[in-house]
């Protein structure tokens, strides 16, 4: 340890009350930032993780156009063909075939529009959570009849229960006119009211027959082993479906793509958190500076007689620097310890936010929310506090050089 | 003669007051800032919301509500307005609508929309189709073929002023109705999702269509600024007839009631954040002033100055340190806040804006319930706080105080 440095860390404890004041400030934003870092990343997940599951899926493949326009006529004529590739696709977890057609739902006494979608009852349980969150009855066990399952809130608003009659009218792929008649066999709630309120899903190859889809689909949902490795899954896909023929091109899309909005709202809601960390961040630096400027004008004196036997202003900078350093990093060092520990109970425990269910059900999660440490989460904000603490000391250390060797003496 | 003493003391050394004094402005200034973004970012969406075909309040027949059905319709309007125009304070306003989910269809296209019947007039002072950018024109009384609407809706169905939309819906007899309107009107909304949902006709067009006769699905009332929105329900719900519901807007939309108690929630905790990021600073520099000024304190208590006196002594400055630093913090904060009156884009992130239903352009807002728990906090707590190095300068004997030098 050179000299310098052992007379920093010296200095440093002479006064520890001011000293451990000091590291707890940086020590509280330190810990504060990791925790709310983990704590919206893991809302995040949840976020993203909940409409996956739901609906979308990590990718979808459809043919090009059709997640703008959703027109019946924009079909993946060759689902086989499709089906072939994934089984060769390392990382694709698994995958599930589609098609969906906008229709009128009639039941006894009531009529309101709806997505129809038709699903594989086999493969679709391994793609979306659809399955375990029927609420009532059950989910669609054969893979061709006249069954349903519907959205709670649509089932309510048309009135009708397990076993009753719906009546789905709507247009074929060939423009002709398609109607059929299914029973009702489950109830699901998924917590994302637009989505209960406006789909029935019935089995895939009976919504084939009834919408003259010639044995087409609508889109391939495709769920990876991790969320992580979408582009590289997506990348892997492309030149091998250029290759299937298809009347539009198909094209493999991402949750995000499918989902603008949500990684959006994700954004959104970052860069106020941000700049929210960031005005702490200030805060939290002027307590800093006033406490390192208060320690060096109480020590004018002390300076006044290190500069009178000869020791340089560079030097005194360097030396108060150091001071400034070794608090820093032992702030950064505890909150970080905290930080991580706390927030690392909170990922085993969850976080009970029972009221703001009301607004966590539109995003689909209910009940406790888990913060997720990540490489993110446990550098960025001590990396911030690091550099707003070194700003707010570089000021006094450099206020000392000003100081003239008489006036510094005479200062009482 | 407390605080003439404490004043004096602060400006004895004016470089270390100023120090403090930065402390608690920044302190209070980011907060009344943060505080005034985030409340207009949320009483924004609230507006846009009640602008959205709510208003403060709507009367409906029992049971519309939770099944928004034709047969639940209000069959005597003039009924519920009879009342309206009896309870309401002068300057509210009203109107009555008719609403139904129908399919709305052209050659190429179907969707699910929603079926406004409105009264034009009326409703152009109600919500926000009144001050919607309008491509082609409104609706007034003599266009009972027409229809207005929304952008999105019009891109989706691929189709363009002047051409027509067939909507189809069940009507009270149990029948499906259906019934073509030229598109008079191309309006934009704040979310695309407004665009999408709605299409306005004439109350008149719909309820013949619908084979309603005079009825109609809900009235819905604006009330002038500084009305007490529960008295005012509470009078209508008295002087309304049986098989009536009067909802506010808190129940109408209990998403937006229940982020502006979690947004009140959360000032608090934000506002405990920052105190705490600051009192580290403020404790310190206070006590480092106890510290240096030991010598002096000594002599007070030779003197023959009660510890509780010093108690005082430090509490009056510290008590004049932030009400000076909350006065200072207030006007920057203020002013601050003034200079970005003219909104901040957030246009970069619209469709992240339109997932968590915000408008595009977000308008800063004091509110003096947020200025109240800001400076509530810093001030209390600040006091509290100072509490530290006040006893500490209380325990100093003269002997050891005066050895000092």
């Amino acid at each position: 340890m050179s000299m310098d440095a052992k007379m920093a860390w010296r200095n440093v404890w002479r006064n520890p009350r001011r000293t451990s004041l000091t590291i707890a400030a940086i020590t509280f934003a330190t810990g504060l930032l990791i925790f709310s870092f983990s704590f919206q990343f893991g809302s995040y997940d949840a976020m993203i993780n909940a409409a996956i599951q739901v609906h979308t899926g990590h990718l979808q493949i459809q043919a090009k156009g059709y997640l703008e326009d959703k027109d019946m006529r924009q079909v993946v004529e060759h689902p086989e063909a499709v089906a072939r590739i994934l089984k060769n696709t390392s990382d694709v977890k698994d995958y599930a075939c589609r098609a969906n057609a906008f229709s009128l739902i009639a039941s006894e006494d009531r009529t309101y529009g709806g997505l129809v979608i038709g699903i594989d009852p086999i493969r679709e349980p391994r793609v979306s959570r659809i399955k375990t969150l029927i609420r009532k009855g059950a989910y669609l066990d054969k893979a061709h009849g006249a069954q349903a399952v519907v959205g709670q809130l649509l089932a309510r608003n048309l009135k009708v229960g397990l076993g009753d009659e719906l009546t789905l009218l709507g247009q074929g792929r060939d423009g002709s006119i398609a109607a059929t008649v299914v029973t009702v066999k489950g109830l699901y709630a998924t917590g994302q009211d637009e989505f209960d309120r406006s789909t029935i899903q019935i089995p895939l190859s009976f919504f084939q027959d009834t919408y003259a889809m010639r044995g087409a689909v609508h889109e391939v949902v495709i769920l990876g082993r991790h969320l992580d490795q979408v582009n590289q899954i997506r990348h892997r896909l492309t030149p091998k479906l250029a290759q299937i023929e298809n009347p539009k091109p198909l094209v493999a899309l991402t949750w995000s793509e499918i989902m603008p909005g949500l990684i959006q709202a994700i954004k959104l809601d970052l860069t106020s958190g941000f700049i929210m960390y960031s005005l702490l961040v200030i805060v939290v630096a002027f307590s800093i500076l006033n406490t390192f400027l208060m320690a060096v004008l109480e020590r004018t004196r002390e300076f006044g007689v290190m500069m009178a036997i000869g020791i340089r202003p560079n030097r005194l900078t360097k030396l108060l620097l150091y001071e400034s350093t070794v608090l820093t990093l032992m702030g950064l060092g505890v909150g970080w310890i905290l930080g991580v520990g706390v927030t690392y109970f909170f990922q085993q425990h969850g976080i009970d936010l029972a009221g703001s269910s009301e607004i966590l059900a539109q995003y689909g999660i209910s009940g406790r929310l888990y913060p997720r440490l990540s490489w993110a989460s446990m550098t960025v904000g001590p990396a911030l506090v690091l550099i707003i603490t070194i700003l707010a000391a570089l000021y006094p250390a450099l206020r000392v050089r000003r100081l003239s060797i008489v006036d510094s003496l005479a200062y009482a | 003669m407390f605080f003439k003493m404490a004043w004096r003391n602060l400006w004895r050394n004016p470089r270390r007051t100023t120090v403090i004094l930065i402390a608690v402005v920044i302190g209070l200034w980011s907060l009344l800032f943060l505080n005034a973004f985030m409340r207009g970012a949320i009483e924004q969406m609230v507006e846009n919301n009640i602008s959205i075909l709510t208003g403060h309040l709507k009367v409906q027949k029992t049971g519309y509500h939770s099944d928004p059905v034709i047969e639940n319709s209000i069959t005597q309007p003039d009924e519920v307005k009879g009342v309206l125009a009896k309870v309401l304070p002068k300057e509210a306003r009203y109107t009555s609508r008719v609403r139904l989910q129908v399919v709305a269809s052209n050659a190429r296209h179907n969707a699910g929309v929603t079926l406004v019947g409105i009264d034009p007039e009326a409703e152009a002072e109600m919500s926000f189709i009144g001050d919607a950018p309008l491509q082609g024109r409104y609706l007034s009384a003599d266009t009972p073929h027409k229809i207005l609407a929304g952008r999105a809706l019009v891109e989706k169905m691929e189709t363009q002023l002047e051409y027509k939309l067939v909507l189809m819906g069940q009507d009270t007899q149990n029948e499906i109705a259906s019934r073509a309107f030229r598109i008079r009107g191309i309006f934009d909304a704040e979310l695309e999702s407004t665009e999408k949902q709605y299409v306005f006709v004439l109350k008149q067009a719909a309820q013949d269509m619908l084979r309603m006769g005079p009825a109609v699905s809900e009235f819905s009332v604006l009330l002038p600024e500084g009305a007490l929105l529960p008295g005012v329900a509470q009078a209508l719900k008295e002087a309304l007839p049986e098989g009536y519901r009067v909802y506010t807007w808190r129940e109408l939309l209990p998403l937006m009631d229940a982020y502006l108690k979690m947004f009140d929630g959360f000032i608090y905790l934000w506002t405990v954040a920052v105190f705490i990021a600051m009192g580290f600073g403020l404790v310190n520099t206070i006590l480092m002033t106890v510290y240096e000024r030991m010598h002096e304190f000594g002599l007070l208590k030779a003197l023959g100055m009660k510890s509780g006196w010093i108690i005082r002594e430090v509490l009056a400055e510290a008590f004049l340190i932030l009400v000076l630093g909350m006065a200072a913090g207030n006007g920057l904060g203020v002013i601050t806040v003034e200079a970005m009156s003219g909104g901040l884009d957030l246009s970069a992130f619209a469709a992240g804006a339109e997932f968590a239903g915000m408008s595009r352009i977000i308008y800063p807002r004091i509110v003096l319930q947020d200025m109240l728990v800001a400076n509530g906090v810093v001030f209390f707590l600040g006091l509290g706080v100072s509490l530290y190095p006040a006893l500490k300068a209380a325990r100093f004997t003269p002997v050891e105080a005066m050895l000092q030098t």
